[in-house]
């Protein structure tokens, strides 16, 4: 283990929004792959996980990383009923713009075009920025999301009554607001252990 | 399920009563429920203070809190674990005055330049002051200005931001388990605003 921080002086930082596949350089030393124990393992839940330099600088805390890799994939991934995977991945990526984070908003901005076939939308909130028009759920699910990224916290009534007005149900709110408040978890982790790069 | 009759720390947050539609919307998803508790119990039902410290944690904790909403169920809730701590009736009072003094709205800061530098958006940078950081020590200074850090203008983080940590004595565990921390509580004042107002 080394003292410092370490720098990345190659890299290609990414200065736009974007749906591409994007690198991610941490900035403290990661476990090594092989010196991964049976602990930090459990705390990936996934191992191919262990390929990834963040969740192998994540595993030096194996207990919080399990259960947060466990209730983001119960988040994201869990759709008997409730909000439909799309929406779930626009309100990650929509945060993720408000925030700032070019990484997240890369990978769940592919996710929201894969479960939503409407790519050019979604790159018009990267591009545009969370201010964006596109159709009066999309834009509903944005704005509620960026008012429970926004410290303080701007969530309110008038947000949950818009979200019922165009249709959902009590449950399909709750999922949103764990998908935007987990993302508000996720960026800042990205963000400040590391940087993204142009692959 | 004993849990149903448990209400859990995010319902505690959230005011949701045993039985309400909330209730029943949150045991919809046992999954991230049961998870969400995991990872409050991972950071804060400490079994090992060799990296960071019980008074560390509830410290980090509450001035997120106190950062997001002084008065709001999170900051009450913390600011009362560390109280019960040796020095932490001390530390509850320096961090409610720096908490003032931090307070703030975001998220702002800079991009990379490049297309994006026309969003910049400039804020203030936060550092303890001297007088409260010889009753907070180096070590604690330095987390809560980090705290500040990531709680308004995350996007201004720098590995050199990291470096500041490790030269007032935080371990790459350490930084992790605080970085966690931080963010965990970003989640858990979000969600537990959320479903509040949902269920009014």
């Amino acid at each position: 283990m080394t003292a410092t921080t370490l720098d990345h002086p190659k890299a290609a930082i990414p200065a736009a929004f974007t749906q591409d596949e994007l690198g991610w350089n941490a900035w403290l030393d990661p476990v090594p792959e092989e010196a991964l124990t049976e602990r930090q393992k459990e705390g990936l839940v996934d191992i191919a996980r262990a390929k990834s330099p963040y969740f192998r600088l994540l595993a030096h805390d194996p207990d919080i990383l399990r259960a947060r890799t466990l209730a983001d994939k119960d988040i994201f991934y869990n759709t008997r009923s409730g909000l439909p995977r799309a929406e779930r991945e626009l309100a990650a990526a929509a945060v993720s713009r408000s925030n700032g984070c070019i990484y997240c908003a890369s990978v769940h901005a592919r996710f929201a075009t894969t479960h939503s076939k409407r790519r050019d939308d979604v790159q018009r909130l990267l591009d545009e920025g969370v201010g964006v028009d596109i159709d009066p759920l999309w834009n509903a699910v944005i704005e509620a999301s960026v008012a429970l990224t926004a410290t303080p916290i701007a969530f309110g009534a008038e947000h949950v009554a818009k979200l019922r007005r165009l249709g959902l149900d009590d449950l399909s709110i709750a999922d949103l607001i764990h998908a935007a408040s987990f993302f508000n978890w996720a960026n800042r982790l990205m963000l400040s252990l590391g940087e993204p790069e142009t692959r | 399920m004993t849990d149903h009759a448990t209400p859990d720390i995010l319902d505690r947050l959230a005011g949701v009563s045993a039985g309400s539609a909330l209730d029943v919307v949150r045991h919809e998803r046992p999954e991230t429920r049961r998870n969400v508790q995991a990872s409050y119990d991972a950071l804060f039902e400490i079994r090992d203070e060799a990296e960071i410290t019980a008074t560390e944690r509830y410290a980090v904790a509450a001035f997120v809190a106190l950062l997001h909403d002084a008065d709001g169920p999170a900051a009450n809730h913390y600011l009362q674990l560390l109280e019960q701590r040796p020095e932490g009736v001390g530390l509850v009072k320096v961090l409610r005055s720096q908490a003032k003094k931090a307070a703030t709205a975001g998220p702002y800061g800079a991009y990379p330049s490049g297309p994006l530098s026309r969003e910049n958006l400039a804020g203030p940078t936060f550092r303890t002051e001297p007088s409260d950081r010889a009753v907070l020590g180096e070590r604690l200074s330095a987390a809560l200005d980090h705290v500040h850090l990531l709680v308004f203008h995350l996007r201004d983080a720098q590995g050199s931001h990291l470096a500041l940590l490790q030269q007032a004595g935080w371990s790459t565990p350490a930084i992790v388990t605080l970085s966690q921390i931080v963010a965990f509580l970003a989640f858990q004042i979000r969600a537990a605003h959320g479903l509040r107002v949902l269920g009014s």
